[in-house]
């Protein structure tokens, strides 16, 4: 151990962390997708007017925001073989990740459509379209860009906590650094290395979060 | 194994667990507001040196994560020559990890005070130092103790990332009972209502408390 920097050791282990950068790429996109889908199933679950469900759905988000998403992983890796359920590192991580994520996802959609003035909800009443088309053509469309701010820091914020995974064995990049630093006894280099990869993706990300979102604002005429 | 026997057996190390948890949060709390006090007022300074150092540490903080930021500080540092032991490490690295975000809040908070505030400030030929702290940084404690709620049930989560450099708190506590026993429903559910309740029931309270506190101290209430 020592800290002085390698360099020839850095260029050794640098492909080993691309490809685990892609695993934590695919993680964190397989991860957000669950969860997009997920929070608006949650939000809507509060909107159907039916006080039973609101409350418990309320209290199911609430919970989720309020418990560590680590603990979270572990309970869902851990809990489905108590029961019979076998899942692999990669599907409870996923399920975990997704879950924690649409909690705060379900909260982003919530603020949005409740951003949508009433007049455009008594507009379709008034014009008698169903509740599918109200909130497929007219709703949504408008409660979406005020979330993508919201959307995109979730995007980023999922990337930035898929380390966690490394706890129940998926091989992304803390993993693989863990990895290569009990092999070697060098933990300069790879945990370096992860730092900066984190960092050139997140900022770049962060940036385009607000390009889209102004293209979707064009594009939708608001 | 029934729930309440579980409890039984393990309640006092869960407990304990807890207890370390608490002084975690405590500890990283405090450094994570000092130091999002310094490096939000110190985005807004004029000091040129002073801005830069400020947002290097906000956006490398924001920007990586916090389990990337514990192992680095807990098994790099060391190779630097400085050596943390591991309850210090966890609650340092939680801390640093949180005040970057807090950072952000206070210089939302601080430029939200309206304009007319700092031009009477100016007026009654306050030095900046003492507008600052009588006039500007009271109101914007109260725009700002909201958002620093939800912050604080964000590093109280935080905090369970430091059993994973054997800080013996309650996560900790959780995956040793579940290694031992395989009970996983019983040692990770528990866990996770514990931090429920000190999330929903300690810390919510706590905050909507002092918001009201700080309302009325400014004759806002």
């Amino acid at each position: 151990m020592s800290f002085h920097w390698r360099w020839d050791f850095t260029w050794e282990i640098l492909p080993r962390l691309m490809w685990a950068t892609v695993n934590t790429l695919i993680a964190a996109g397989a991860g957000y997708a669950i969860a997009l889908v997920l929070g608006l199933i949650l939000a809507l679950a509060q909107r159907t007017g039916w006080k039973p469900l609101t409350l418990a759905v309320r209290e199911f988000v609430e919970f989720i925001r309020s418990t560590p998403l680590v603990l979270q992983i572990f309970f869902v890796f851990y809990v489905g073989p108590q029961f019979g359920i076998r899942l692999s590192p990669w599907m409870s991580g996923m399920i975990a990740i997704g879950l924690h994520y649409s909690a705060y996802l379900s909260e982003v959609y919530r603020a949005g459509i409740d951003a949508v003035p009433r007049g455009q909800w008594e507009v379709c009443r008034a014009l008698n379209m169903s509740v599918r088309n109200t909130y497929a053509r007219i709703i949504i469309p408008q409660a979406l860009p005020p979330s993508i701010a919201g959307m995109g820091n979730y995007l980023v914020g999922i990337f930035k906590d898929t380390p966690m995974l490394s706890v129940i064995g998926v091989a992304e990049l803390m993993h693989t650094a863990n990895a290569i630093g009990s092999e070697s006894y060098r933990f300069l280099e790879p945990y370096t290395l992860v730092g900066l990869i984190y960092l050139a993706i997140s900022l770049p990300t962060a940036g385009l979060v607000r390009l889209f979102e102004g293209w979707v604002r064009r594009k939708l005429g608001l | 194994m029934p729930i309440w026997e579980f409890l039984e057996t393990y309640g006092t190390r869960l407990a304990s667990g807890t207890l370390v948890t608490c002084a975690q949060f405590v500890l990283s709390a405090v450094i994570a507001v000092v130091i999002a006090l310094l490096a939000g007022l110190g985005k807004l300074s004029r000091n040129r040196l002073i801005r830069a150092i400020s947002v290097v540490y906000i956006e490398l903080f924001r920007g990586t994560s916090l389990l990337v930021q514990l192992y680095w500080i807990f098994f790099v540092l060391p190779l630097l020559g400085i050596t943390l032991p591991k309850f210090v490490a966890g609650f340092v690295s939680v801390g640093l990890n949180v005040g970057s975000y807090g950072a952000e809040l206070v210089r939302g908070a601080i430029q939200s005070v309206p304009k007319g505030q700092w031009e009477a400030a100016y007026a009654l030929s306050m030095s900046p130092a003492k507008r600052m702290r009588r006039i500007i940084l009271p109101q914007a404690v109260v725009i700002m103790l909201p958002p620093w709620g939800n912050l604080l049930i964000e590093l109280l989560k935080g905090t369970a990332l430091v059993a994973l450099i054997s800080v013996t708190d309650l996560m900790f506590q959780a995956r040793q009972i579940n290694a031992s026993t395989f009970l996983s429903a019983q040692a990770f559910g528990t866990a996770l209502v514990l931090y429920y309740i000190l999330a929903r029931f300690l810390i919510t309270p706590f905050m909507r408390w002092l918001e009201r506190v700080m309302a009325r101290r400014l004759g806002r209430a």
